[in-house]
């Protein structure tokens, strides 16, 4: 079975601050992996790289066995593939709900209107909010408009979805109906990897939960032995603060 | 698939409760604030109308009693003279809404093209990157009425075009140049003013620089810019007059010769009417969509 996603080596600095300091990490089809740590960890930078946000500065990064990492790469075709849900939403907001969502079904793939339409309707009943389709995004709570983002990012059926701290924003009642969604897409198969601070959930969604630390890999491994026996003194610590 | 988690009734229910409860009692404390406020309002409203009545009486007052009125009134101000002139200054004021016209969607054209080369990245478009930077920079610093005779006067020498076009193209094509060139500086500080967040959003979905730009940036700094732009645009309803300095036969050139052959300057004063009452549906009807375009897309317009 090929890796969705892998990533061998990967170096990015910003000025003299080394970010991300060689990322080994591979990722299997219908896999979820979260990327756990402090804040200033990298777990934020690697979601952009793999997303070609960030050039890298050495190692590679393969989408499906392709190196996504050459700059002769078709930018556009390999964002197209992954699906991207931001910290702050990043909704359109001079589009309503519907066309926010049919943006790129109709434009990057070129689907015709009624079908696109169709597609919207059908995502936005599995999110709840169909009433919300002819709606601005502002008119919505953050918790709606996190589900909004996550079904635009969702509908063009990506081969890999890249949560960038999708609660973190949201009010502790709103969190909920965002990380049921997200369970529900993990459930249907869909690779996700998510930078969260969410323990709880990573727990409990997660395959494989990664930690980062001073953008190196610390230690990873299904969720019940990085939180409940972790091997490293750092980890132990960090978790220390987020169970206490 | 399990229920959608949150659903539309469950948003309901948690963001209007009580919806069934019987109609809850004002209580004495509200009413006697509310009173409080309707007292306030009507009295502010008798206060606004005596200022701004004792204000007109000092103003006028202090006008018709200087020594030189009853001549100005006479010069400027004659209702007879107005009426006969009307007819020829509203013809050429139908010029200036001509070229007015033609005019504002050139620029909104051309001015739009010039910030977008503006914006292009990649080396490939140095070279028109810098045109349009040149351009901005030339045609803002150069009066309009210089312009306007190096267009009017200069090209039509170069006899490019074998006919004679009339005053009023050249007229529009130098209004386009000037005005092109504030109209790509305003637009471009709407580009620049729209979050780069909203960028990464579009291009994450795969959207191409020139997609992005078109459908996510482009509607977005449009809608900031509005104001802007629709001050721009009054201004130029002014400038259009220049174009009289062609000699061409607008408002202003109409008003010019009717004062010639009444020996009274009170046709200017109607040409100054006709641009006023222009200007102002422009105005209102900008702040018209401004606030449509807010109250369909933000919430909490009153702040």
């Amino acid at each position: 079975m090929t890796a969705v996603l892998r990533l061998e080596g990967v170096w990015k600095s910003f000025g003299d601050h080394d970010v991300l300091r060689g990322i080994d990490l591979e990722v299997d089809p219908g896999e979820v992996v979260a990327l756990i740590g402090a804040s200033g960890s990298g777990k934020s930078t690697l979601l952009r790289t793999v997303n070609l946000l960030e050039p890298i500065d050495d190692g590679r990064i393969l989408l499906s066995d392709a190196d996504i990492s050459d700059p002769r790469t078709d930018v556009d075709e390999v964002r197209a593939r992954i699906g991207v849900v931001f910290q702050q939403y990043n909704l359109f907001p001079h589009l309503t709900v519907q066309r926010n969502i049919t943006l790129a079904l109709r434009h990057v793939h070129r689907m015709k209107k009624a079908e696109a339409d169709a597609a919207a309707t059908a995502l936005l009943e599995r999110v709840g909010l169909v009433d919300k389709a002819s709606a601005h995004p502002d008119r919505l709570s953050g918790g709606q408009q996190q589900r909004v983002a996550i079904a635009r990012a969702v509908a063009t059926s990506p081969e890999l979805l890249l949560l960038d701290e999708v609660t973190s924003a949201l009010d502790p009642e709103l969190v909920g109906e965002v990380l049921d969604l997200v369970r529900d897409l993990a459930v249907d198969g869909m690779t996700i990897v998510m930078a969260t601070h969410e323990m709880a959930f990573a727990r409990d969604v997660a395959d494989r939960v990664v930690f980062l630390d001073a953008g190196r890999i610390l230690e990873q491994g299904p969720p019940a032995e990085v939180f409940g026996a972790p091997r490293e003194e750092r980890t132990r610590e960090f978790l220390a603060r987020f169970t206490a | 698939m399990t229920p959608a988690p949150g659903s539309a009734a469950a948003d309901r229910a948690r963001t209007t409760p009580g919806d069934d409860d019987p109609p809850r009692e004002v209580s004495a404390v509200e009413l006697e604030r509310r009173a409080f406020r309707k007292r306030q309002g009507a009295a502010s409203v008798v206060i606004s109308i005596v200022s701004t009545l004792v204000l007109a009486v000092i103003a006028w007052l202090l006008i018709i009693s200087t020594p030189g009125w009853a001549r100005v009134q006479q010069q400027f101000f004659n209702l007879e003279i107005a009426l006969a002139s009307l007819p020829r200054v509203w013809d050429g004021f139908l010029l200036n809404l001509r070229v007015l016209a033609m005019s504002a969607v050139l620029v909104l054209l051309f001015g739009l093209l010039l910030a977008t080369l503006r914006t292009l990245r990649g080396p490939v478009w140095l070279p028109l990157r810098a045109l349009a930077a040149a351009y901005t920079d030339v045609f803002r610093g150069i009066p309009l009425i210089i312009v306007l005779y190096l267009v009017g006067f200069g090209i039509p020498g170069l006899q490019l075009i074998p006919v004679r076009l009339p005053t009023e193209f050249w007229g529009t094509i130098a209004i386009t140049l000037t005005y092109s060139a504030y109209v790509s500086e305003v637009f471009r500080a709407g580009i620049e003013a729209v979050h780069p967040s909203q960028r990464h959003a579009a291009r994450s979905l795969g959207l191409s620089h020139g997609q992005s730009m078109r459908l996510v940036v482009v509607p977005q700094a449009f809608r900031k810019v509005t104001p802007a732009l629709m001050n721009d645009f009054v201004a130029m309803q002014k400038d259009v007059g220049l174009i009289s300095l062609l000699g061409a036969v607008d408002a202003v050139r109409a008003a010019q010769i009717e004062t010639a052959a009444y020996f009274n300057f009170t046709p200017y004063v109607v040409a100054a009417l006709l641009f006023v009452l222009l200007a102002i549906p422009t105005i209102r009807l900008t702040d018209w969509y401004t606030a449509r375009v807010r109250a369909r897309e933000q919430i909490g317009g009153i702040v």
